[in-house]
């Protein structure tokens, strides 16, 4: 029993003085707003690239294919007209910015959302029937697990006709097909805790069906896990695109961020110091893995509420220590020695 | 032990409404756990073992003796309490019971009529036999509300009653757990509900599909001491106003004595004694029983005299541990820690003996025809407390006295 | 059964020395205006030798006020009020809660030691019982040495009936009772004044829980440490302890000699806690616990925290809040209750004479159950 949200994974009475008992007011806590900074800036960061991925090509100053001048051969640095400066081919490097960001963000959640479908089909099924199934699917998840991705990957590329490299789907497909088997086995081991849970026992003792149980009773109890193996595998698409791209496996045709490294270093741009072609990319792929992984923090956090903080928030701190001369309670505890604050009223 | 069956209270209406025979249950071993136990023979194809006596050191299949040999039959209108520590097989007994996993030997008979191996017709069985399972805080899933609950088993098994909606029933089925303003409680989760009401939303979840035969394994242990008699009311209320059948499985003999009409004591898988509840516990006959008795907190008891015989015989009989269910003890599985022990009871298995009207125990000391080689007393080796997953060591018989 | 008493000892504890001295001890969980208050303004005191028992149910407060002494009660609990004195000799007196790390750490184990609820999450499983033990005389006592710590180790266990050739052992190679009993050694190494126990035979089958048990009280007698006995069952307390402080909804209610609580009960929640353990002897009686569940911490109700299930109200208890004072009739006990302090008189229930101070004439001995 925890205060606040409890999730079931982990839940039942805590053992020792830890915390208190939560039979409380009606409340309803799954749709609680995350208090935690990191997962704010997190789920801003995502939403900002979302946003990105829809808008980005309309808002572009100019078309990304376009060259602005046949005369000068260098890359231009950032200017009034071209805020990013220019590629070697004098276009504008904050239209191919905006317009790769939607082939980026588009490929990496098609990954996701693919691999995670699949991870889900397969490791809760084997995890929940168990026996020669489990045997079975277990294996093909291992084998997808110990091919090396890559590789895999560059060779399928390699054969794919050009017109066909350019398309977002079918690459969000295929990176999927290498990425779920990581978020299967954790599914698998999941719903192996999950189905010795007494409410899955009541479930059957009702005479519930197998498939029942699997969507209604343990698929709910295992939306934090997906969350967070989905947010993952979006992280995995980002850097395995990025990569394929750069290594000039796509499309050039097809604006991405990866392609836009790729041009950039075609350029020699990190020998002769054009940053503005390969830092915006590089810095935009990081930010994209720094709000995916940050949100991935906060719902680890949310699953396992040991891993919060053990403190107050400086506005809590604040909060209690107002009133005069009270003494403020301490930001951070140190375990074995509890704090003494006074000044409140015994009741 | 071959049949220890309850004589249940009149007026016995009958064919019992459950009635399980024979039963038995062996847990294979795998992996560590057999190689710890010393075992080194590969495991055979799985038989029946009926009312084996324990497998001999080095050969036969490495099994943990969950269940063995229990024979057991609840009655309309009747609560039956199995008591027993952990391990004592009570709560395995009930998910047999309750056809949650399949027993190695022996028969189960609804209504008097066995049941069929095999998951045909398992629908129809959880129309009739339902169960309450120990834990309030895991036995209601968190991410759903008390109407999903309560509505389950009304949809699974086409039930709504007729002439009421879904709600309706739904709220009738939480008046009768006394969970009253029942619309209150009807879109709660179960997070918002105390531990006792979330146990009275399992007996509504279990009542709703109007079975004949509840099955409650330890449905109080878990809750505050100041609700587990509402809970326990409850459960006889269900008794007299539905003429339910219900097994109360617990470790709190005192608990048993208040609600149940029989009590059957379980130990290391075998039931040792059973009888009416209130002559269980008033005059034991088992040694086992006694030890239980006598180790229950009794605040009655507190005020006399310390140190008195029955209190260091008893002491006696509390060194030692329940046996290893890999190898359990030949003969009576009690006889290393009985402080009573005899020759026989190291050799055979007891049968069970009826000491009173309805009342049977399962110990050779109340055996009449016994000679003086089979009755003479067992020398154990000074009590000491051992592992429990060892067994004590050896003893040696006293040597027989001369036939005159 | 060797009862609680130690032998040849005055009946009322209180003619004993003070030991632990709390008073209005206030603990909250968190901070500002969603803090829960835990323990509310709490008053115990522990008599040298003695065997407090300290019962309630969940959300009491019961662990929270053992722990929060100790200074061990982890985040987000803090103390915010009151006062826990140590008097380790008469005339000396140590204060806890100003005590800080380093002061902490001389008193614990040494004058002051917990037994915790579950053997299982106290031991470290990847180490023997053995290194565990020496671990504790080592860090206390550097001048024992290896081997004087091994050897003090092995008696510390045949102290609790183990052999000491199971130093080796890890705690998941032995049985629930000895990993308790293996615990309260290692409480006991230091041979400590106080000893806080919490829950220690819940999770323990009832035979194993009344061999620990015994054992505990024998050690008690030889050793002559006090007992701070935490537990939910009344019935065990009423077998082991000298007295019994009963908490509900973080507040004391009733504190009085054991069998003047058990014979004699005088707040209604006491009576209602007694009254809902089945006897194992004599007529089957229809017994009904008490109505309701113990309160959320967040939502008290107004005046007495009880007075939502209690049969006797009055309606001055919805509106005030009754103090824990000692009664007319007898000075040493505690009660907070206003049938008690109050100008109406008690229900007879509550009213019931208290047994003889003295335990040589006790009330009938039963020799039929």
């Amino acid at each position: 029993m925890a205060i606040g949200t409890s999730t079931d994974l982990g839940s039942g009475p805590a053992a020792g003085p830890g915390l208190v008992p939560a039979a409380g007011p009606a409340r309803q806590p799954r749709l609680r707003l995350p208090r935690s900074p990191k997962v704010l800036i997190g789920l801003a960061g995502m939403i900002g690239f979302l946003t990105l991925a829809v808008i980005g090509p309309w808002i572009a100053p100019y078309d990304p294919d376009r060259s602005f001048s046949t005369t000068a051969s260098f890359p231009q640095p950032p200017s009034a007209a071209h805020l990013l400066g220019t590629t070697q081919q004098q276009q504008d490097v904050l239209s191919q910015l905006l317009a790769g960001g939607r082939s980026t963000v588009l490929v990496a959640f098609v990954a996701g959302l693919v691999a995670t479908l699949l991870s889900v089909l397969i490791g809760v099924t084997a995890g929940y029937t168990g026996g020669a199934a489990d045997d079975l699917l277990s294996m093909l998840a291992n084998l997808f697990l110990i091919m090396p991705a890559l590789p895999l990957l560059i060779v399928i590329f390699g054969f794919l006709p050009p017109s066909q490299g350019g398309d977002d789907l079918l690459i969000g497909l295929i990176i999927a097909v290498t990425g779920w088997a990581f978020g299967a086995r954790v599914l698998r081991a999941q719903t192996l805790s999950l189905r010795s849970r007494d409410y899955v026992e009541s479930a059957r003792i009702t005479g519930e069906r197998g498939w029942r149980i699997i969507t209604h009773e343990i698929l709910p109890n295992l939306i934090p896990v997906l969350a967070s193996s989905f947010l993952f595998t979006v992280l995995y698409g980002v850097g395995t695109y990025t990569a394929l791209a750069f290594l000039g496996l796509v499309n050039p045709n097809h604006w991405s961020w990866g392609g836009m490294l790729f041009y950039a270093q075609v350029a020699g741009a990190e020998q002769s110091g054009y940053w503005w072609l390969f830092l915006p990319p590089g810095l935009a792929v990081a930010l994209l893995g720094t709000a995916l992984a940050l949100l991935n923090f906060g719902i680890d956090e949310f699953i396992n509420p040991r891993l919060r903080v053990a403190g107050l928030s400086r506005r809590r701190a604040r909060l209690a220590g107002a009133g005069g001369t009270a003494a403020r309670p301490p930001r951070r505890f140190v375990l074995g020695v509890t704090p003494v604050v006074r000044g409140r009223e015994p009741r | 032990m071959t049949q220890l069956r309850l004589a249940g209270q009149p007026p016995a209406t009958g064919t019992p409404l459950l009635e399980a025979r024979n039963l038995t249950k062996h847990f294979d071993v795998h992996g560590a756990a057999r190689r710890r136990s010393g075992r080194r023979a590969l495991p055979q194809r799985r038989r029946p073992m009926a009312g084996a006596q324990g497998p001999s050191a080095d050969s036969g299949p490495v099994v943990v003796h969950a269940v063995e040999d229990v024979s057991l039959a609840l009655a309309e209108g009747q609560i039956t309490a199995v008591v027993g520590e952990s391990g004592s097989g009570k709560s395995t007994l009930a998910r047999l019971l309750a056809r949650l996993i399949k027993p190695t030997a022996g028969e189960l008979l609804l209504g008097g009529r066995p049941v069929p191996p095999g998951r045909r017709d398992a629908r129809g069985y959880a129309r009739q036999v339902q169960m309450v399972l120990q834990d309030p805080f895991s036995s209601l899933n968190p991410v759903h509300d008390v109407r999903y609950h309560l509505s389950r088993p009304l949809r699974v098994h086409g039930l709504p009653t007729p002439g009421l909606s879904l709600d309706e029933t739904i709220i009738s089925l939480l008046e009768r757990v006394a969970l009253t303003p029942a619309d209150q409680f009807i879109g709660k989760y179960p997070h918002e509900l105390s531990g006792g009401q979330r146990q009275r939303v399992a007996i509504a979840r279990a009542l709703a599909v109007r079975p004949r035969v509840l099955l409650a394994d330890e449905p109080v242990s878990m809750l505050d001491v100041s609700i587990r008699l509402g809970i326990l009311n409850l459960l006889g209320d269900l008794r007299d106003t539905e003429r339910l059948a219900i097994l109360y499985i617990t470790h709190d003999i005192a608990s048993a004595r208040y609600l149940a009409d029989t009590i059957a004591v379980m130990y290391a898988g075998q039931i040792v004694e059973a009888g009416p509840a209130q002559a269980v516990t008033d005059d034991p006959a088992h040694p086992y029983t006694q030890l239980l008795l006598g180790a229950a907190p009794d605040p009655d008891r507190a005020e006399q005299a310390p140190g008195t015989s029955a209190s260091r015989a008893s002491r006696a009989g509390r060194r030692g541990t329940p046996p290893s269910l890999l190898a359990p003890p030949p003969g009576c599985r009690f006889h290393p820690r009985c402080p009573h022990a005899m020759a026989i009871c190291a050799e055979a298995e007891p049968r069970e003996f009826e000491v009173a009207g309805g009342h049977l125990s399962a110990c050779w000391r109340h055996a009449r025809d016994l000679d003086d080689a089979q009755a003479a007393p067992l020398l154990q080796l000074t009590p000491h407390r051992s592992a429990a997953s060892t067994p004590l060591a050896p003893h040696h018989p006293h040597p027989t006295r001369e036939e005159t | 059964m060797t009862a609680g008493q130690a032998p040849a000892a005055p009946a009322r504890a209180t003619a004993w020395r003070p030991l632990l001295e709390v008073r209005g001890l206030c603990v909250d969980y968190g901070a500002g205006p969603d803090a829960v208050h835990a323990v509310a303004g709490a008053d115990l005191t522990l008599h040298a030798g003695e065997v407090l028992g300290l019962a309630g149910e969940s959300g009491s407060g019961k662990s929270t006020l053992a722990y929060a002494i100790t200074r061990l009660l982890r985040a987000p609990g803090m103390i915010t009020g009151g006062s826990v004195d140590y008097h380790p000799e008469p005339g000396r007196t140590v204060d806890l809660l100003a005590a800080g790390e380093s002061g902490l750490r001389v008193l614990r184990w040494s004058q002051i030691s917990v037994v915790m609820q579950s053997a299982m999450n106290a031991l470290n499983p990847v180490l023997s019982i053995g290194s565990q033990l020496t671990d504790v005389l080592r860090a206390h006592q550097p001048a024992l040495g290896k081997a004087g710590a091994q050897d003090r180790a092995a008696g510390l266990l045949a102290m609790v009936g183990i052999s000491a050739d199971r130093l080796g052992s890890h705690p998941h190679q032995l049985s629930g009772g000895m990993r308790q009993r293996v615990m309260i050694a290692m409480a006991l190494a230091l041979e400590p004044q106080i000893v806080i126990m919490d829950e220690p035979t819940t999770a323990l089958d009832v035979v194993t829980q009344r061999d620990i048990l015994e054992e505990l009280m024998e050690l008690r007698a030889r050793l002559g440490f006090a007992v701070l006995f935490i537990t939910h069952d009344l019935s065990l307390l009423i077998e082991i302890a000298d007295s019994i402080a009963v908490m509900y909804a973080g507040r004391l209610v009733e504190r009085a000699d054991a069998t003047a609580l058990f014979r004699a009960p005088r707040h209604p929640y006491t009576l209602g806690l007694l009254r809902s353990f089945p006897a194992l002897h004599g007529p089957r009686q229809h017994l009904t616990g008490i109505p309701g569940s113990p309160p959320d911490l967040r939502g008290l109700p107004a005046g007495c925290v009880f007075h939502p299930r209690c049969r006797y109200a009055l309606d001055r208890c919805r509106t005030d809040a009754p103090a824990l004072l000692p009664l007319a009739e007898d000075g040493g006990r505690l009660a907070a209750c206003w049938l008690q302090h109050g100008a109406a008189a008690a229900p007879a229930e509550l009213a019931v004479p208290a047994p003889g101070a003295d335990l040589a004439a006790a009330p009938t001995v039963r020799t039929q159950p």
